[in-house]
């Protein structure tokens, strides 16, 4: 059973990677046929870097992702404070509203987001209202749910004792929350921040039905690549992005893992004190 | 006496249509040291909360220094508070925890130094100043949690069971200290426990609270000496409650005999209870004594035995010096000081038999434990050791 166990986790992990092993490989290709490596190069590296429509779409990317990042990571601990606080019936509702648009097909919306801004466009008489805005407006949209359930487990950790002495010791609500509250839950905001950037970076079906030609983002102008024969510099392109999503990755559980440490720490020293007592 | 600071009228606090507090009324004096002393589940927590300012009364008034305050909120109140569970703040160090109020309030660097400087030493934590909270025992945890409620010199310190998760020896150490800085500093101190000792050992005046309700107000010697009803009298110490008809005032009638006793002010023939200490109770030889019964059990207690007495079907606990086996028959004398009468209440019955006796008498005889069990038993018990000791009396 063990063996089996282990031979099956490898080759789950073969068939996850392979494609991303290939597509590194083919990066680092001399050739342009995927299938026979000629020699190594890093010339699909240099004409990316010295791309002139990609880098620019890169950039807008970049510009989107950390935006709405920023926004829904504010917005969403904000929601996620007034959850908590909220009566156990009216908080599993409002949970249960805030989950459905992580299960809701991405395609769906996508769709009904455009619908929105259609609407919105024609109610108010604004011609080409697709572009930054309204892909600004839709990535925020989905990466709320992320951020407020990478943020709720935080608050719920958090002895709700500290934010009490805090008010006791002559803090108002807003002071408590930025003196010793944002300290208790700031792994589970880093986290929400980070998997929020991630999404919106990486985010095509969506964006693909909001964006205006004034503002395009990566993905969208891949898949209009994708319709001709690849480019190799496509491939050092998806290799440079694979490698930033994997480090964030990375760098998120390294943050999860040390806060999980720490918080253990903490209940062993009270729970030590509590088998002294008893 | 001084004068007085906080007064709660007619407070009662609902949660979800469960009743928490039940019309509480307290005064408490400037300089006190008041301890609401109750099991879990009184509304002792709630009531400070109340005072704290974390919870607004469902319905009654709060007043302070003659203010009414229902809706000021905890940083505009002149109270601090000593958490349960300490409630310090993880990111920050001893020294940074306990100049945390000052630092809210603007005190100027130079004079937060000094008062933290001071603070530290007289919770004794001085060179702990650079220390991270999760590198202190729980009693210096304590102290912090102490200094930082102090070092903003408020008029009330309310302690909500600090000493809870101590080990006993420290807890010892601990309730001294605690008394001699509420003495040192002049603050009024209001401590929630459910530890009756440690509430005897160091208030002013005690409030034993029972089921949202306060059952008795009255310093340590009050509380235990003439205790209100029946659940106080279980609760601070152990009691003997058996039933008995006041015949007239100082004397008393229950097992079929007569007693003097020192209380008055009863109806002629008033039904009431009967309280008898387990250790004011004199063992004499069998011929002797008032009643005789025989033990049926004696456990070492370390500075007395726990001896439990048959008196013909109700068991009393006798603590004593003395060793006296079991099936022993002994007599006991009773002077009427060693009495004491309460009127009839809501919880007569439900405490002070020791039928059901063992190491862990405290817990089996809490009603909130087996409700049904014992509200029945030890009347019906009471009722027949009466008549079989009656009819004894006749042959």
């Amino acid at each position: 059973m063990k063996t089996f166990n282990r031979v099956f986790t490898i080759l789950v992990l073969i068939f996850l990677y392979v494609p991303m092993l290939v597509l590194v490989v083919a990066s680092f290709n001399n050739g342009t046929d995927p299938a026979v490596f000629k020699s190594f190069t890093l010339k699909n590296y240099r004409s990316l870097f010295s791309d002139s429509v990609l880098l620019p779409l890169l950039i807008n990317s970049v510009i989107i992702a950390v935006l709405s990042a920023i926004i829904s990571t504010v917005l969403g601990t904000m929601a996620a404070l007034g959850i908590h606080s909220m009566g156990p019936k009216l908080r599993s509702a409002t949970m249960a509203v805030t989950n459905i648009p992580l299960t809701n097909p991405e395609i769906v919306t996508g769709v009904s987001l455009a619908l929105l801004f259609a609407f919105i466009g024609t109610t108010l008489k604004i011609n080409n209202i697709l572009g930054f805005f309204t892909l600004l407006i839709a990535h925020v949209t989905f990466n709320l749910p992320y951020v407020i359930l990478s943020v709720m487990p935080k608050l719920y950790q958090m002895d709700p004792d500290l934010r009490e002495a805090a008010l006791d010791l002559g803090c108002t609500p807003i002071q408590a929350f930025f003196k010793v509250v944002i300290h208790e839950i700031m792994p589970g905001i880093i986290s929400g921040a980070m998997m929020a950037f991630t999404m919106s970076l990486d985010d095509f079906v969506i964006s693909y039905f909001v964006y205006g030609a004034t503002f395009v983002t990566l993905p969208v102008e891949i898949y209009n690549y994708t319709k001709k024969p690849l480019q190799p510099k496509i491939y050092a392109l998806f290799t440079l992005m694979f490698i930033i999503i994997l480090l964030m990755m990375v760098a998120m559980n390294i943050l999860q893992a040390r806060d999980l440490r720490l918080s253990k720490e903490r209940k062993m020293a009270l729970n030590a004190d509590r088998r002294k007592a008893v | 006496m001084s004068k007085e600071l906080i007064r709660l009228v007619a407070n009662t606090m609902a949660f979800d249509g469960e009743t928490v507090l039940d019309s509480i009324d307290l005064s408490i004096n400037d300089k006190e040291f008041l301890t609401l002393l109750g099991p879990s589940g009184c509304g002792k927590t709630t009531t400070l909360r109340i005072i704290g300012g974390f919870l607004t009364p469902t319905s009654g008034d709060v007043f302070f220094d003659g203010e009414r305050i229902n809706d000021l909120p905890p940083h505009k109140r002149k109270v601090n508070t000593v958490f349960q569970r300490y409630a310090l703040f993880p990111h920050l160090d001893v020294y940074e925890n306990v100049a945390f109020g000052l630092r809210i309030a603007k005190v100027p660097e130079k004079e937060i130094d000094d008062r933290v400087t001071e603070m530290l030493e007289i919770v004794s934590l001085k060179g702990f100043e650079n220390r991270e909270i999760t590198q202190l025992s729980g009693g210096q945890q304590q102290r912090v949690a102490i200094a930082r409620a102090l070092v903003n010199r408020p008029k009330v310190l309310l302690l909500d069971e600090p000493l809870g998760a101590l080990d006993l020896r420290l807890r010892k150490d601990m309730q001294q200290e605690l008394k001699k800085i509420q003495q040192t500093l002049g603050i009024t101190f209001i401590y929630v426990t459910h530890d009756q000792e440690e509430a005897l050992a160091m208030s002013d005046t005690v409030v034993v609270m029972n089921r949202g309700r306060i059952q008795q107000i009255g310093t340590p010697e009050d509380i235990y000496n003439e205790p209100k009803n029946a659940f106080v009298a279980d609760f601070i110490g152990e009691s003997n409650i058996l039933d008995g008809i006041m015949l007239e005032d100082r004397l008393v009638k229950f097992f079929g005999r007569k007693f003097v006793c020192v209380d008055t002010g009863f109806e002629k023939d008033e039904p009431v209870d009967v309280v008898i200490r387990p250790e004011d109770v004199d063992i004499v030889p069998e011929k002797d004594g008032q009643l005789t019964g025989k033990v049926t059990s004696v456990t070492f207690k370390g500075v007395h035995y726990d001896t439990i007495v048959d008196f013909h079907g109700f068991k009393w606990l006798i603590q004593t010096t003395d060793y006296y086996p079991v099936d022993s028959i002994i007599g006991i004398r009773l002077n009427p000081d060693d009495i004491h009468i309460m009127k009839k209440s809501e919880y007569s019955g439900l405490y002070g038999d020791y039928s059901s006796y063992s190491e862990e008498y405290e817990e089996l005889n809490d009603p909130d434990l087996f409700p049904e069990d014992i509200s029945e038993e030890p009347q019906e018990l009471s009722q027949s050791a009466e008549g079989e000791e009656a009819g004894k009396d006749e042959n």
